[in-house]
């Protein structure tokens, strides 16, 4: 099983009936999982706060519930989870939080293990698919035991991972009473200044817990040699220390001080493994102890076994040849036929300042679109876009649009417009609306009319959501017709008051359907001026100083036709 | 380790050798890339088999095994290769972006300059004999099938594992597919150093 299967596996013996998430590399897949679970009610929010409200009130509406996200999106459910540590829970409540060291498919590397600490909640950490599992199931009883929510952080390379899991049959947990109970799930300042007192006598009470915690465990090795480590890290120093001794945590907050003691008194030598920020080290120094970290290893990217034997004993890579030559990389790409393609095309013959937003259309930053100016966070663009008008002025914002991504409007940019609308901007928001969330894998949203298990649902149209807001210009327009488009974008940004262009087309993955056209270029009437290479599609390339179009990977979209000034490239009937 | 470019059925390929193996009772750890580098991007997908498997990824110099599904690809990960490595390599060319837009030019003698490094190399056109099997798409299972030979596990396991993993309509291509890769001799194979 993928670790992100197990944790839907774990979470499913345990009993959950309630699942909430929104899509997020590399979380995923743990719903896309629970979704198949007839047993459990499962749902994608339209963002993580929401995923989160929803879950907290399934869990204090009685019942287990579980909310996944990645690490950026526990930002977004940050508000909730502050407080939600504060009422507590009545069934379980596990929130499981996937980071992303080395950025593989994300835009920063936050270590969300200072979440835990920050909102008093105790925090488990699996380091292979089985542990997925087996803290799922903990989680949950841990859980009900302190009345919080219990917080999972999973990393890529362990939610990513697939190995063997050994599984037990699904525990039915009844729903518990439903109680009102305003001084514990009211959060006034009156009531919450005693639950506050509670959160710390709670933290006091895991942290004793800790020290006798079954999954923090100590495996004693040979030699003088202690490592404490926890999750994926585990498994690269057990690789590369070999038989010495661990303290292996399985929960990385509160920390066991006087598990962790006992073993710094059994070593003469003591390191600390651990990927991203000296999170667990500096709990260790905080007691007094001398310990080796990450004055050896990397705060950035992820570790390795590799990157431990090099900084920890000096050892090389065993690599005995050079290829020789630079090797020219391969960074992602908009697919052939992506609709998106359309619009970076425009912009950039427009030359317009872009604020862009988190999606696949970020690859429109890359050679040879380079049309991006700035992407930050899930609905920044819009933001963005407005306080660039109100530093920059009317006449730099005419020259200047957001770009932002269907699914990412929904998630939180409709915001964003709003402000636009009530704070009197004039800049113009471009929606690339392909049906669907793309880059996460095709996930359905509250745009598609399709719930996470494909059923018919209200179809939300950005169009008259926009129109709702106080949006009077609001126009649709197919990204692939170019000149509609630039004639488009050209007098909404021109015209002195908020606008919305939607650009619709779906995702080109979604419809594997044969294709019955593709293009080809007439050598004749081509004389290479090379204005089709500037789409960056995968499929028209230059080999021996002619333009050729790749026929296996075309996707039929016609949009090289469009735009090459010599009309070389043809449609072809298959 | 399985290298090539997203969307050529890298991960598809490594669930099918995940299953063989455990189907022989080795542990197994799988480490796969989802999301961004999925998009045209280089793919690599780790696999390590053994006893008792820890770190889900292989170091530098460490790989017994590359099953590379295209040339460049190939070249990125060989030096991961232990010294006495075998790679099993498709005839496929792919031009990444760069070479496309004329940066940079697409790497010539590929397999003559991994071939010097004195490893073992097998070329194979695994699109075509995909394409004699009925999909193109199954150009993972001709390669996962050239590769096998290689590895320690049952002929009955390979079979059973792409059975079972393949979607039942396309588990007769898939299984050609892979039979003719593990069957593959002389004509199949372009070089076999």
């Amino acid at each position: 099983m993928l670790g992100n299967e197990a944790v839907a596996w774990g979470a499913y013996e345990a009993g959950v009936t309630v699942a909430t998430a929104y899509p997020g590399t590399p979380s995923t897949e743990i719903t896309e999982t629970i979704a198949k679970y007839q047993e459990v009610y499962c749902e994608w929010a339209p963002n993580e706060k929401v995923a989160l409200e929803v879950a907290a009130g399934a869990a204090i509406g009685g019942a287990r519930a579980l909310c996944a996200m990645k690490h950026v999106g526990l930002n977004v459910a940050a508000d909730p989870l502050f407080t939600l540590s504060y009422t507590g829970i009545n069934g379980g409540l596990v929130i499981v939080v996937a980071d992303d060291p080395g950025m593989h498919s994300s835009q920063n590397e936050q270590d969300s293990r200072f979440y835990a600490r920050a909102a008093n909640l105790p925090m488990l950490e699996p380091s292979d698919a089985q542990e997925c599992r087996d803290f799922l199931v903990e989680a949950f009883s841990l859980s009900e035991k302190f009345d919080c929510p219990v917080l999972v952080r999973l990393s890529t390379r362990v939610a990513h991972t697939r190995s063997v899991v050994e599984t037990g049959e699904r525990k039915v947990v009844p729903l518990r009473d439903y109680v009102k109970n305003i001084p514990k799930y009211v959060m006034m300042p009156g009531m919450a200044r005693r639950r506050h007192e509670e959160v710390e006598k709670r933290t006091a009470l895991l942290a004793a817990a800790a020290n006798t915690f079954p999954w923090n465990r100590v495996e004693r090795g040979a030699g003088e040699t202690g490592v404490v480590t926890s999750g994926i890290a585990y498994q690269y120093a057990r690789e590369v220390f070999g038989d010495v001794s661990y303290l292996k945590l399985g929960m990385v907050y509160p920390f066991p001080e006087k598990l962790a003691a006992a073993f710094a008194q059994e070593v003469k030598e003591l390191y600390v493994v651990e990927e991203a920020e000296p999170f667990l080290e500096a709990q260790i120094k905080q007691m007094g102890q001398k310990a080796k970290g990450k004055e050896l290893l990397p705060v950035t990217g992820e570790l390795s076994p590799a990157l431990l034997r090099e900084r920890i004993f000096g050892e090389k890579p065993q690599t005995d040849q050079q290829p020789g030559e630079e090797i020219p990389v391969r960074p992602p790409v908009m697919c052939p036929g992506c609709p998106h393609r359309g619009v970076f095309y425009v912009l950039k013959k427009l030359r317009l300042t872009v604020t862009g937003d988190i999606g696949c259309y970020t690859l429109g930053a890359l050679p040879p679109n380079e049309a991006l100016d700035a992407c930050v966070c899930m609905g920044a663009s819009i933001g963005m876009l407005h306080g660039m008008e109100k530093a920059r002025g009317r006449e730099f914002i005419k020259k200047a649009v957001a770009v932002i991504g269907d699914s990412t409007f929904i998630h939180s940019g409709i915001t964003g417009l709003i402000d636009i609308v009530y704070n009197k901007g004039i800049s113009t928001v471009i929606i690339l609306d392909n049906a669907t969330t793309g880059m996460t894998g095709h996930q359905d949203h509250p745009g598609t009319g399709r719930t996470v298990r494909g059923m018919p649902a209200e179809k939300l149209d950005p169009a008259v959501l926009a129109k709702a807001v106080g949006v009077r210009r609001v126009k649709v327009v197919d990204p692939f017709a170019v000149a509609e488009l630039q004639k488009t974008v050209r007098e909404e940004t021109q015209a002195g008051e908020p606008s919305v262009i939607i650009a619709r087309r779906p995702c080109a993955l979604l419809e594997r359907a044969e294709k019955h056209v593709v293009v080809r270029v007439n050598e004749e009437k081509c004389r290479q001026c090379r204005q089709c290479l500037a789409l960056g599609c995968p499929a028209v390339v230059e080999k021996e100083g002619r333009i050729q179009i790749n026929e296996a990977l075309c996707a039929g979209c016609l949009l090289c036709t469009k735009l090459c000034p010599f009309g070389a490239v043809e449609r072809v009937e298959r | 380790m399985l290298a090539g470019v997203g969307g050529q059925g890298i991960l598809f390929a490594a669930r099918v050798l995940g299953t063989a193996a455990l189907k022989d009772s080795y542990d197994v750890k799988i480490s796969e890339v989802h999301g961004m580098a999925q998009r045209g991007g280089s793919v690599v997908t780790h696999a390590r088999i053994g006893g008792k498997i820890y770190a889900p990824v292989v170091e530098k110099g460490r790989c017994d095994l590359l099953i590379a599904f295209e040339q460049l690809e190939a070249l990125r990960w060989v030096d991961y290769l232990q010294k006495d490595g075998r790679v099993v390599m498709n005839k496929q060319r792919i031009d990444p972006m760069p070479v496309i837009t004329g940066k940079t030019g697409y790497p010539a003698d590929i397999p003559v300059r991994i071939g010097r490094r004195g490893g073992k190399v097998s070329v194979m056109d695994a699109l075509d004999t995909a394409e004699k099997c009925g999909s193109p798409r199954a150009v993972n299972m001709v390669l996962l099938g050239r590769a096998a030979r290689y590895l320690p596990i049952n002929e009955k396991s390979w079979i059973d594992a792409v059975s079972e993993v393949t979607p039942s309509q396309f588990a007769a291509v898939n299984l050609q597919a892979f039979n003719e890769g593990y069957r593959a001799t002389g004509a199949g194979i372009q070089r076999d150093l």
